[in-house]
């Protein structure tokens, strides 16, 4: 695991460099979600006997986190086709699995300030408190793993910045959307539903909802997140390896 | 076997269809400054890229203190340090924190970069800067910064792709001194450049890279001593014409010949640029 610390120290360091403006971003669009659609749009609805809000606020943590997580390609596509600090890297004797591994945590570092945002402000400005114990932390780190290791594979894959965008715009944001965040999947067309049922973020969302409402999960969506984490952090390192001209 | 740092065998690199290294070939040896010397395009970067495993050869071996690129990728990064021609620092980083991110990569303990980071600093002339955040030094400093990182895990090899370029006058005599001080303290040192004085000034010996051929290699002194050591330049209606002495007083009396049919005379010592221009006319 050479090139661990190395990595994570690194990303930590430009993280504390722009600490309030990382806050301010990671805030603005959880806190619109929070006004327009909790409780703008969503004042009187219900959903299996809950508020709206506490309907969302779950699917934001999982949307989030898995958004924030997947954002370190950017940094990383700074490193290295702007700064060209990635040739420092891969010119040192460290091992891949250990650099994926200093880049994947500080996506969750990432994806957990995003959570603690979400969450202080549903607290704050829609006043609800949601049940928060290890099991939901749990998700929430498996769900930032599986996504700042595609993260990591997409930026080591794509030759431009333009590449990235795309991808962002084609997988990422419809996921977002349509991963159980915003609404239940069973309102979406029949014929959609089995793909969307086994999207990561979908038993992200769902067992999120579940954990916060109170319920208890089964082991079988931590098992499938575990395995997906595994698949995730192994392709990533397949492409570090490849990363050379 | 054990004389020698660095043993580049026939590389050969091939970027789709266009060759950029037609099989080269030179030693390092231990203690040694050896330079690479040729014109922007010739293949020089290529090859360091390759020693330092940033782009894969087509062929040919590189040995690193008898340690092969591909059986031994671990222990040969280790030993090799490597000053790319880019600035590539973490500009929002401070100078110390670049400096302990390469520490931290190349393995060392905390309290071994701490003590290197302010050695080196110190060698440097950065002292002062040490907290300072990269993008706010001159290109100088960050030049040296660049240099002093890459000297933090103490490698035995230290690979330098044209480590002047685009700085003034002032500042490449400040770099020229920290590369020949690094030398003197026991680091081989492998050197590219395309500027003929900087190759003259500082190398043991010089290869003559052009289109990923090496067309020579010598210590700058053999490369004059055979050419001879002083120049005439006569300027004519077509151009230049140089003749070669070997000895001081021939070249005067050429010059008094000279001056009696023409005024546009001039004798004086032979540099590497006289060696490259006579062996490029007979290559091209
Ligand atoms: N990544 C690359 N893809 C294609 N061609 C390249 C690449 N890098 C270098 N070249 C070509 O290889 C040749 C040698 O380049 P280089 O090693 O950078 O020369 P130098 O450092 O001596 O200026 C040049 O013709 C250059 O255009
Ligand atoms: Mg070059």
């Amino acid at each position: 695991m050479r090139g661990f610390w190395a990595t994570y120290l690194r990303e930590l360091l430009l993280l504390k460099e722009r600490f309030f403006r990382v806050l301010l971003s990671f805030s603005i669009n959880p806190l619109l979600f929070i006004l327009a659609f909790g409780l703008g749009l969503g004042k009187d609805i219900t959903i299996s006997g809950r508020s709206y809000l506490e309907f969302l606020v779950p699917g934001l943590v999982a949307g989030s986190s898995m958004l924030q997580a997947f954002a370190i390609n950017v940094e990383i596509n700074v490193a290295r086709f702007y700064l060209k600090v990635f040739e420092e890297f891969q010119s040192s004797p460290i091992s891949p699995a250990g650099y994926v591994l200093g880049e994947v945590f500080s996506g969750i570092t990432r994806a957990f300030i995003s959570t603690l945002l979400i969450l202080t402000i549903a607290h704050i400005v829609g006043d609800i408190d949601l049940k928060i114990d290890p099991l939901f932390f749990l998700i929430t780190f498996l769900n930032a793993f599986i996504f700042a290791s595609l993260g990591v594979a997409s930026a080591m894959t794509i030759k431009t910045h333009a590449d990235q965008t795309l991808i962002t715009n084609f997988i990422i944001t419809p996921m977002m959307f349509l991963g159980g965040t915003f609404f239940p999947i069973e309102n979406l067309p029949e014929f959609l539903q089995p793909l969307i049922k086994f999207l990561p973020l979908t038993i992200v969302a769902q067992s999120l909802r579940e954990l916060s409402w109170g319920y208890t999960i089964n082991y079988e969506p931590i098992f499938i997140l575990l395995i997906l984490s595994v698949i995730a952090y192994m392709i990533a390192i397949y492409t570090v390896k490849r990363a050379k001209d | 076997m054990s004389e020698i740092a660095l043993e580049v065998r026939n590389l050969t690199k091939i970027y789709s269809n266009t060759p950029a290294l037609k099989g080269i070939s030179f030693t390092v040896k231990k203690g040694e400054l050896f330079s690479l010397l040729g014109p922007n395009g010739a293949g020089k970067t290529t090859t360091l890229r390759i020693i330092t495993s940033l782009t894969k050869a087509s062929g040919g071996t590189v040995l690193v203190f008898g340690k092969s690129l591909n059986e031994d990728e671990k222990i040969v990064k280790r030993r090799i340090g490597f000053v790319p021609q880019h600035i590539n620092l973490d500009m929002e980083l401070t100078v110390r924190e670049n400096l302990l991110i390469h520490g931290l990569l190349y393995g060392m303990p905390l309290r071994e970069i701490k003590k290197r980071t302010e050695e080196l600093l110190e060698i440097a002339e950065l002292k002062e800067r040490g907290n300072s955040k990269v993008k706010e030094l001159s290109g100088g400093l960050k030049r040296r910064l660049l240099i002093i990182r890459a000297l933090m895990h103490s490698p035995a090899l230290l690979l330098l792709d044209e480590p002047t370029v685009g700085l003034d006058p002032h500042i490449r005599r400040k770099i020229w001194g920290l590369i020949k001080q690094i030398q003197n303290s026991g680091t081989t040192i492998l050197l590219t450049t395309h500027y003929m004085d900087e190759a003259e000034l500082l190398s043991d010996r010089v290869a003559f890279i052009i289109s990923g051929e090496i067309i020579a290699q010598d210590s700058p002194l053999n490369f004059i001593k055979k050419l001879g050591e002083y120049a005439l330049d006569i300027f004519t209606d077509t151009g230049i014409s140089t003749h070669y002495f070997k000895n001081k007083e021939d070249a005067e009396k050429a010059l008094q010949t000279h001056t009696t049919y023409s005024n546009h005379v001039t004798l004086r010592k032979v540099t590497l640029e006289d060696i490259f221009v006579k062996l490029t006319e007979r290559h091209l």
